[in-house]
């Protein structure tokens, strides 16, 4: 009897050295912008075989991040989808520090439909304007909908469409527009639309444009070390990773694009 | 100028979208509440929970639902398609019909509360001086069930003004045609445009509070009549 309860106290103990363990090994609370969530997906486990450390990955808009941060909220690093935001937390001090800040990603810009054959190669669907409605994340909002917007306006199509506009907040939304056939076409992330494989990756469905990337601004996605993580070892290690080999080639798998 | 023009554009909207959907709810909740404060039936228990729902409910599932209803797989999307009017999504009858959903509770609850509590007793009545039912419903139920109608009619339109999730999953932010009010606020706030976001959400607290005084005071007004 008193064998058997030493026993359980050992296994309760046991239970409670895992976590510990872990606890030790650092933890690092990531806010990413929705655009990136399927590489960090993949990522964060590999960081956690390679490094011991725990990422833990909350989604979002940048916008909501950058408000949330400034009012105190646990994050040790923002992924953001842009780079003017981690550059105006640097500047009102929630920076963790010098060179803690660089871009992780460039990203890619499409227009996408769900239904096969309506995008053809060279975007010309875009001319004939048959189709009811375009989506787009809100420019002012998104930098993927200020890069389309800059695309329309460089192919002179911007007024000629603008009636045709719906606006999601994020591409996360406008993304759902599309899938649910409520919009025919819309700009997208490559990274929604794309699953990688060993052959360099394919289109999940539909048909796609990759926006030439001469029609807008580089989509530069900027990392940040927050003030809350320039002394937590796993943030440190974290921002080391996204920087590597093995954390590159996923993220040009989505495709993305690197400095 | 406290409002941008396209502040002034979403208030305008709001209002309009907030009065028909007050005006639809009036004229589909009534019948229904007293359906179900009068029926016997077996369906009372499902019809209920089933109006009671968009309560409980977070917004961005019905917005969810509904959007994969209009679109063009969607019965509904294919309905209005071979009626020739194309998908509702991303129109202003679109959320009309989406905040039609979300604020029937509101709208039903009171009613059905203000015909239950008359009782059977001023209808046998009614039907004892040869009223038909249609006649006593309109000259004997619904002037005593008055506070109920008013409180349904306040608590939708205000639950309208409200209403952000619904709108922000069908609506596709059009100026002039879906944006309100509320994914106007939450633009500002992402855009870090903090003052607008101000001006406008304050002006949503005051509204509100000003609607729940109201209705407080039309709470102890009738408490005074009938002690």
């Amino acid at each position: 009897m008193v064998k058997r309860f030493l026993s359980v106290i050992a296994a309760t103990l046991g239970l409670w050295a895992v976590p510990f363990a872990a606890v030790q090994a650092g933890e690092v609370n990531v806010a990413v912008a929705a655009n990136f969530t399927a590489p960090m997906r993949k990522i964060a486990p590999m960081f956690e075989a390679d490094t011991g450390h725990k990422a833990v990955l909350s989604f979002g808009s940048t916008g909501k991040f950058y408000a949330q941060i400034q009012n105190g909220a646990p994050f040790d690093v923002l992924l953001s989808a842009d780079d003017t935001t981690p550059a105006k937390l640097e500047q009102e001090g929630q920076g963790g520090g010098k060179d803690r800040r660089y871009t992780y990603a460039i990203g890619t810009l499409v227009l996408w439909s769900k239904q096969p054959g309506l995008v053809d190669a060279q975007g010309e669907v875009l001319k004939t304007g048959q189709f009811d409605k375009i989506a787009l994340a809100d420019p002012r909002l998104a930098p993927y909908g200020a890069a389309a917007v800059e695309a329309l306006t460089a192919l002179g199509l911007l007024d000629t469409l603008k009636p045709k506009f719906v606006q999601g907040e994020n591409i996360g939304q406008t993304h759902q527009f599309v899938a649910t056939g409520n919009a025919a076409l819309g700009f997208v992330a490559l990274s929604q639309v794309w699953v990688p494989d060993e052959q360099g990756g394919k289109l999940k469905e539909g048909s796609v444009w990759r926006v030439p990337a001469k029609l807008h601004q580089p989509i530069r996605q900027d990392l940040i070390l927050l003030k809350k993580g320039q002394d937590n070892a796993a943030a440190v290690a974290l921002l080391k990773y996204l920087k590597g080999e093995k954390a590159r080639a996923v993220i040009q798998s989505f495709g993305y694009g690197l400095e | 100028m406290v409002f941008s023009a396209d502040d002034w554009q979403a208030i305008r909207l709001t209002l309009e979208l907030a009065a028909l959907t007050t005006l639809l709810l009036l004229i589909i909740a009534t019948p229904l509440a007293w359906w179900l404060a009068r029926s016997p039936s077996r369906w009372r228990a499902p019809v209920s929970a089933l109006v009671t729902l968009p309560l409980v409910l977070p917004p961005t599932v019905l917005g969810f639902y509904l959007l994969v209803l209009m679109g063009p797989n969607g019965w509904l999307g294919q309905l209005t398609q071979a009626l020739g009017w194309g998908l509702l999504s991303f129109s202003f009858t679109g959320l009309l019909i989406g905040s039609v959903f979300f604020s029937l509770p509101f709208a039903v609850q009171p009613l059905q509360h203000a015909f239950e509590s008359l009782g059977a007793r001023p209808l046998e009545v009614a039907a004892t001086l040869r009223a038909r039912p249609l006649d006593a419903f309109f000259t004997v139920a619904l002037p005593q069930a008055k506070g109920g109608v008013l409180t349904a009619a306040i608590l939708s339109f205000a639950h309208t003004v409200g209403e952000f999730g619904v709108v922000l999953m069908i609506g596709g932010n059009i100026p002039g045609q879906t944006r309100v009010v509320s994914t106007q606020i939450y633009g500002h706030v992402e855009a870090m445009a903090y003052t607008q976001a101000h001006w406008l959400a304050g002006g949503m607290v005051l509204f509100s509070f000003a609607v729940l005084l109201v209705l407080a005071g039309l709470r102890r007004g009738r408490d005074r009549v009938m002690p």
